[in-house]
């Protein structure tokens, strides 16, 4: 990609023992909503703060805004927001105190940040609690707070880090369309997330497995890649439904899910009527039974599955 | 460096400070207790020293000459002792500090060639109180010469204008009343200081690290000298006020003289002040956790102090190698500036010296506490 703001190759840095990321490289390009998704300890929250420049790899490049984050690592903060994954900011200043601070640190000409502070906190439903200090805000609010901070400056580069765990589900609508709206203005933006629904958002994916990238796709390339389909069996005893058919021919894997179990399939037609025999035949109560398109989840925990057997 | 980010991180830290009452009266509270409790804990006031006498002679004269001491406020009354094996014993089990040994031909001598010695042994262990002792014992020697020599002019009836007084009385300058509270509270001032002050920007790094806060901090384009002015400035008006507590608990509390102008106290204060923060900021950027750097600092800051800044054990009788190492102790400079404010009333030029050192000690301090803090998380 030409236009890429952020491009990173071959990034890597081990803790110890751990290799916590090892030779990671994909590219971000201006109005691009980048996601890194993978299981716990999976290397995104490194990741990003050495995309934020505020840990040092011990390999690869990093680029951002054209600009060598390992040869100047302070000239790309001031066009970087960070949003680290634990709560940054201050809980015994208040909303605006917060923001007026980074607005400060970033150097925001007054008026430009008045009124940016408005439109964001405005756009985040926060005007109500301007002057609440952070520690008294619920989870939610405190990461629409967090966001606010990050934005008063105009960042070229937004990196959040599970931005909206613990959010409720209004106020991550609200944060997505704020996200969206960056995307408008051509900012690239870098998001980590545990919310598999919130990875379809994003324009591209990165799965993340033990420090290194699996996949790398838009969500509908990802599902492509998907081999064979995925059934979903309503019951009301899933843990039994999932011994039975684990192992059955033709079964790449078993997702348990709220109404049963989804199972991933080399075959729908082929396998259909011998996983309804086996359940049958081990008595597992099934209400229902069906083709289904998979979900992201569904695709990562099949990629994942295969990932693993191919390594 | 750009003053809109120290003035932003300073107003932070104020509001911080001001919404955390507990600890700002912790701050304020701190030093007031610690003048009190060091003050009179730590008085060196030597009265009643226990004294011990071996009267070989048992003259008049000599008998005379222990009356002398005894009735001196700094003695005890005298204990007589027998033989020499008593004089070591006691001097070991502490009942005696100082052993007066008054010779068999004391009269003698004193009638003969009108001079005559005696001997004091004093207990060195406490180096502080044997020389103040000592210097008693002169004292009272002396007075009792002076008594002996009017005796003999008026003996001889010659008028005493004819006779040149002749001084011998040592004066101690300065303190006149030998009061070791003046000695000793100025050194206090500049011990309570060094671990307030280091205590206050101890925790200032650390606990942006506990609370998660440093890591979006160093993700930003503030600076570490900016970070150190922003955050150095309020604890500085903190410290500043932490002094003026110290100083005016010396002049109207323990009534220590003060014959310095505020200027130079102030001038002076500020220096010390600036390198016991940058002090503490160091120990903060070094150490993640609040609890620790706090021990650190109080470690790093109280034992150089009571130990080596010669607030409580002369510079001058330490081994060489021990004086040293106390140029390297900040508030060695500072407790000579304070004890000559205080009592000489000396001014800068006066004071050039340390003054010119502790300046060169704050300068080095800033620059290694701007490069020491990294902005990075590993
Ligand atoms: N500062 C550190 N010191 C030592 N090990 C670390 C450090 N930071 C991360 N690790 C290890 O590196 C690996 C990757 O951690 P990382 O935090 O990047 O994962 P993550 O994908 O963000 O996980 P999570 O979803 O739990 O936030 C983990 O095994 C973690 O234990
Ligand atoms: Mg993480």
């Amino acid at each position: 990609m030409t236009d890429a703001v952020v491009e990173v190759e071959g990034l890597s840095k081990r803790f110890g023992a751990i290799l916590a990321v090892d030779g990671l490289g994909f590219s971000v390009g201006a109005g691009e909503i980048f996601g890194l998704v993978g299981p716990d300890g999976a290397g995104k929250t490194t990741t990003m703060r050495m995309l934020a420049s505020v840990m040092r790899p011990d390999e690869g490049h990093v680029v951002v805004d054209g600009i060598d984050v390992l040869a100047h690592p302070e000239q790309t903060k001031r066009h970087v927001s960070y949003m680290p994954q634990r709560f940054g900011l201050y809980d015994d200043l208040t909303v605006d105190e917060n923001i007026r601070f980074y607005a400060d640190l970033f150097e925001v000409p007054a008026e430009l940040w008045r009124q940016r502070a408005e439109t964001l906190l405005a756009a985040s439903d926060m005007t109500r609690f301007r002057t609440r200090l952070a520690g008294q805000l619920s989870g939610g609010m405190k990461q629409k707070l967090g966001l606010s901070c990050a934005l008063v400056h105009t960042p070229r580069v937004l990196l959040l880090d599970e931005p909206t765990t613990g959010v409720d589900p209004l106020s991550r609508r609200e944060f997505w369309q704020i996200l969206y709206g960056l995307r408008a203005e051509g900012v690239a933006m870098v998001i980590s997330t545990a919310y598999l629904d919130e990875a379809e958002r994003c324009d591209r994916l990165a799965l993340l497995h033990r420090g290194r990238l699996m996949y790398c796709d838009t969500p509908a390339g990802l599902k492509a890649r998907m081999p064979g389909a995925m059934l979903e069996i309503a019951s009301p005893e899933p843990r039994r439904l999932r011994d039975a058919v684990q192992g059955l021919p033709g079964v790449e894997g078993v997702l348990l899910v709220g109404i049963g179990a989804h199972v991933h399939v080399d075959d729908a037609a082929a396998r259909l009527p011998q996983i309804a025999q086996a359940l049958a035949a081990a008595g597992v109560e099934t209400t229902r039974m069906e083709t289904v398109a998979p979900t992201i989840e569904d695709l990562f925990v099949a990629l994942l599955e295969r990932g693993e057997k191919a390594s | 460096m750009r003053l809109r980010r120290v003035r932003a991180v300073a107003v932070k830290e104020v509001l911080q400070i001001v919404r955390d009452p507990r600890s700002l009266m912790i701050a304020l509270l701190i030093p007031l207790m610690q003048m009190f409790v060091f003050g009179y804990g730590v008085s060196l006031d030597v009265k009643h020293i226990p004294l011990c006498v071996q009267d070989r002679e048992a003259s008049q004269a000599s008998r005379e000459l222990v009356r002398h001491f005894g009735a001196s406020r700094y003695f005890s009354a005298p204990r007589p002792l027998a033989g020499q094996g008593e004089i070591v014993r006691r001097l070991d089990d502490g009942t005696c500090r100082i052993v007066l040994v008054v010779p068999a031909d004391f009269s003698r001598r004193l009638n003969d060639t009108g001079a005559a010695a005696v001997q004091a042994l004093v207990d060195g262990t406490d180096s502080n109180t044997a020389n103040i002792a000592a210097n008693y014992a002169r004292a009272v020697l002396s007075a009792y010469s002076a008594g002996l020599r009017l005796d003999t002019v008026q003996r001889r009836g010659e008028s005493l204008q004819t006779l040149s007084p002749v001084d011998v009385e040592s004066r101690v300058w300065f303190n006149e009343d030998l009061e070791s509270r003046n000695f000793i509270v100025p050194g206090i001032v500049a011990l309570v200081m060094a671990i307030v002050g280091a205590q206050l920007t101890a925790l200032t790094i650390a606990r942006e690290w506990e609370r998660g806060t440093m890591e979006q901090l160093v993700s930003t384009p503030v600076e570490p000298m900016e970070l150190l002015v922003g955050k150095l400035l309020p604890y500085f008006g903190l410290g500043l006020m932490d002094a003026a507590i110290c100083l005016a608990l010396a002049v109207f509390w323990f009534g220590v003289p003060f014959r310095g102008t505020l200027f130079t106290l102030f001038f002076t204060t500020s220096l010390f002040l600036l390198v016991v923060l940058c002090i503490g900021y160091l120990v903060s950027v070094s150490i993640r956790s609040q609890v620790a750097a706090s021990q650190v600092a109080l470690l790093l800051t109280m034992m150089p102090t009571v130990l080596l800044s010669g607030f409580a054990f002369p510079i001058d009788q330490m081994p060489a190698l021990v004086r040293g190492v106390t140029f390297l102790v900040s508030a060695r400079y500072y407790v000579h500036i304070l004890k000559a404010v205080f009592l000489k009333g000396s001014g800068l030029t006066a004071l050039a010296l340390p003054i010119l050192c502790l300046a060169v000690y704050a300068l080095v301090l800033v620059v290694l506490a701007a490069r020491a803090f990294r902005k990075t998380l590993d």
